[in-house]
Parts: structure tokens; C-alpha cells; sequence
């Protein structure tokens, strides 16, 4: 399981780990089923306290992401997916929300949002395409 | 005298109104302090802010001049043997016989702890690579600071007590410090206390934070509560102003015009409110960096 903590962000650390676990879950790179790292063994992994992990893998498992086992550890859950996507989903509404605002605020009309949208994954999928060349 | 602090779980250092002058110069200035048992004590501060010199109150090295001092609910000065027995200790400077060989170092200061686990110390000595026939004198700067790390830990002290324990180390010795606070509070019930100015290391393994300026505590809490309770808002007046309008909880403030940036002490929600109620509309609300946290309250 890959998960990489910055310190230099602002968001919390504990929720980095939440963030990058649904992550891993959305993206099919951790499946139901799966088992993740021990808290001790992760907090040592990415050197950060172990009470930190272990309120990720409470906010998780309040998320339904994860669940513990009584006498194994925790595991991902089956419904893991669809509630990472819906988790995602309401990321981005809050993103667009206030995307919609600033543009109101700034009197660009929807149509020009909208094409600067597409604009902008153009030029983002043609230097991803160009990372994925170089490598 | 009654207990000041009639919880059932005592913390484990006690500092009430602690003042410490050296000659004219004030090192601690009427300080206090609570460090629960358990888990990570971070104490943050810049260089002379008193953090080695509150260290050293409480391994007893220096006697309280007025105020008081409680290790494990006892005087430090008055009971060494009974607080230091129970301590691990890691200085700056890392003051080791530099004399002796690795070896007759472990057996040395074993000597000094009944509860001295030769297993544990071996473990270590061979996680931290370090060769028994060295001299302590010939060790490199990131070696001598593992086999200090070794004779704070071995005895499996209730409480570890690091003064800025990765200064001048390299990323890898950092990490097995870091390492060896993780696992030692792992154990259950253990307490760290570690001083650092390196707020990255701070904010990744410390439950709680004190930040130390000249002398005086400026601030303590949960590492979750300090990032929950510092907001970077930018506000937009109606016209430009001279000077930025208070704002409840400023810490800082920067700007022109129009436009001022503050540094703020509550929560978003409650911010908010008071930026509206003083005619401003909020353009840009942000949470902060340990690091930006700090600046903001030592200015």
C-alpha cells in the first residue's frame, strides 16, 4: 500500500491517510477483502504517530471503506468502492460549487467556464501523455 | 500542601509558575506546564527559547529558583534516584564517555538501571548497526546519536526525554529516532517529551504541542486542535484602508488597501461571522502549517 505523508500540506496528517486509502480504494489498487497494514506497522512505515493512523482507520470504517475483524485487522470492505465514489462525487460539487461562485463573482458566464473546463484537461492530458513518454 | 491535580491519572511532569534567571538573563519566565501520561510531548521553540533549560529542571540537573517542578509527581532534585532511574535521556550534545568502547558503555550504564533489558539493548545495537569495539570517541555524529538512543532506551524508561534529538543528523539517523519514539509509545503507557525546532518531525509524531518563547509558554494543545483552530482568511473591504480592521483572534496581519491577509486564532465557521459583522467579504479562507502556526505566535 502506497502512501505518501507531506508535512508541508495543510491538511492534516490523519486525513491524508483517509484521503489517499479511498483513494487507493477507488482506483481498485486496494480491493474488498484486503487486508491493510497493522496501525504500528504503518505508523512506522511513514513515521508519524501511531494515534494518527489510528483515527484514519476510525474515520474510515466510519466511512465504511474498512472494518475491523475482532481478531484479524482490518480489511476493505465490499461497498468500499461505491462509497469512495460517492465520496469523491461530493469532493468535487463542493470544488464546482465554488468554481461557479468565483465565476459569478468575476461575471464569466457558464459557457465559458464550461470551455475553459475543457481547455484545461486538454492541456493537462497532453503533458500527463508527455510524463508517461518520458518515463 | 493539597494536590493541585486531583485526576486519577497524575501527569507525569507537573511545572507551576516556573522562573529561572541566569544572571541578568531570564531563561524561564513564571512557566507552566502539564505533560499528560502517555503518548508524544512536542516542545517547539527557536534556539534560546529555554528548552534545554526546562529540560534540565526536570531531570533535576537545575533547582526550581521559585515555582515548582513534579517528574512522576516528585521533586526531581529531591529524589534523583527515584526520577532518573525511570527516565531515558537523550541530550543535545550527546555527552557520552568518549573513553570507553561501545561495548563498556552498554555495560556501564547498565549498571545504573535495575530494569536494564540486555535483549532489548542487543536488538538495537544491531538495528543501529553499531560495532561493540568502537570507540566512543571514533563514533561519526549519526553513531554517537544511535548509541546515545541505545542507553536512553535499553531500560525501557516510563518516560523519554529527547532534547532536539535530530539536530546536525542526517535523514537516516533522523528516521531511527523518530522510529524509536513511535515504537516507544507503542508500548502502552509510555510518555515521550522532546524538544525540536523542527516542526516537520514536530507535527508527524507528536499528540500534543507546547510552543516555548523566551522563556514562557505561548501556547498548548493537541497537534489537532492547533491545526483546527488556526485560520489564514483574506478579506475585502468596501474601500481601501490604512490600517486592517481588528478582527477577533488576529495574530497577524498583512495587506494594503483594500485587501488585508489575517492570521487568526478560532474556528472558520465563527470567523466568518466576525469578518461579516465588521463589513467584509471573505475572498480566501485557509488552514495553516505547524510552521506558519508558529511564526504567527511567537511575532
Amino acid at each position: 500500500m502506497q502512501i505518501h505523508i507531506t508535512t508541508h500540506d495543510k491538511v492534516p496528517i490523519y486525513l491524508q491517510v483517509v484521503n489517499q486509502i479511498k483513494y487507493l480504494v477507488a482506483a481498485r489498487r486496494l480491493v474488498a477483502g484486503e487486508e491493510l497494514p497493522p496501525i504500528r506497522v504503518l505508523a512506522e512505515k511513514l513515521v508519524v504517530n501511531p494515534n494518527t493512523i489510528a483515527r484514519a482507520y476510525r474515520e474510515l470504517e466510519l466511512a465504511g471503506i474498512v472494518e475491523k475483524r475482532r481478531t484479524a485487522g482490518t480489511f476493505v470492505t465490499h461497498q468500499g468502492s461505491p462509497l469512495a465514489r460517492r465520496e469523491r462525487m461530493k469532493i468535487l460539487t463542493e470544488r464546482i460549487d465554488q468554481l461557479l461562485a468565483e465565476a459569478l463573482q468575476m461575471d464569466v458566464d457558464l459557457d465559458d467556464v464550461i470551455k475553459l473546463v475543457h481547455q484545461r484537461s486538454t492541456v493537462m492530458n497532453t503533458s500527463r501523455l508527455k510524463e508517461l513518454s518520458d518515463v | 500542601m493539597s494536590d493541585p491535580f486531583p485526576f486519577a491519572a497524575r501527569p507525569i511532569i507537573e511545572v507551576q509558575r516556573l522562573t529561572r534567571q541566569f544572571d541578568s538573563k531570564i531563561a524561564l519566565n513564571d512557566l507552566s506546564l502539564i505533560v499528560p501520561r502517555g503518548g508524544v510531548f512536542g516542545l517547539i521553540g527557536g534556539n534560546g527559547a529555554g528548552k534545554t533549560t526546562l529540560i534540565r529542571h526536570i531531570l533535576g540537573m537545575l533547582k526550581a529558583q521559585s515555582g515548582s517542578l513534579r517528574v512522576f509527581g516528585l521533586d526531581p532534585v529531591e529524589n534523583p534516584v527515584g526520577v532518573l532511574g525511570r527516565i531515558g535521556y537523550l541530550s543535545e550534545d550527546r555527552d557520552l564517555p568518549n573513553w570507553m568502547r561501545v561495548h563498556e558503555l552498554i555495560r556501564y550504564t547498565q549498571a545504573f538501571y535495575p530494569n536494564w533489558d540486555p535483549k532489548y539493548a542487543e536488538e538495537l545495537r544491531e538495528a543501529f548497526d553499531l560495532d561493540p569495539k568502537a570507540k566512543v570517541k571514533a563514533l561519526s555524529r549519526g553513531q554517537r546519536a544511535r548509541a546515545g538512543l541505545l542507553v536512553a532506551l535499553a531500560h525501557r524508561p516510563e518516560l523519554l526525554v529527547l532534547d532536539e534529538p535530530s539536530s546536525g543528523l542526517d535523514p537516516v539517523v533522523r528516521r531511527d529516532i523518530l522510529g524509536a519514539i513511535i515504537r516507544t509509545i507503542a508500548d502502552e503507557g509510555r510518555t515521550v517529551f522532546f524538544s525540536s525546532h523542527l516542526l516537520d518531525e514536530v507535527e508527524r509524531v507528536a499528540d500534543r504541542v507546547a510552543i516555548i518563547h523566551e522563556g514562557r509558554i505561548m501556547l498548548t494543545a493537541s497537534m489537532d486542535e492547533i491545526k483546527e483552530s488556526h485560520r489564514r482568511m483574506t478579506l475585502r473591504f468596501g474601500k481601501a484602508m490604512s490600517q486592517p480592521p481588528a478582527l477577533v483572534g488576529t495574530l497577524a496581519c498583512e495587506g494594503g488597501g483594500a485587501e488585508w491577509t489575517y492570521v487568526c486564532n478560532g474556528e472558520s465557521e465563527q470567523l466568518r461571522r466576525a469578518a461579516e459583522a465588521i463589513g467584509a467579504t471573505v475572498v480566501d479562507d485557509s488552514a495553516l502549517s505547524l510552521d506558519e502556526i508558529f511564526v504567527s505566535r511567537i511575532q
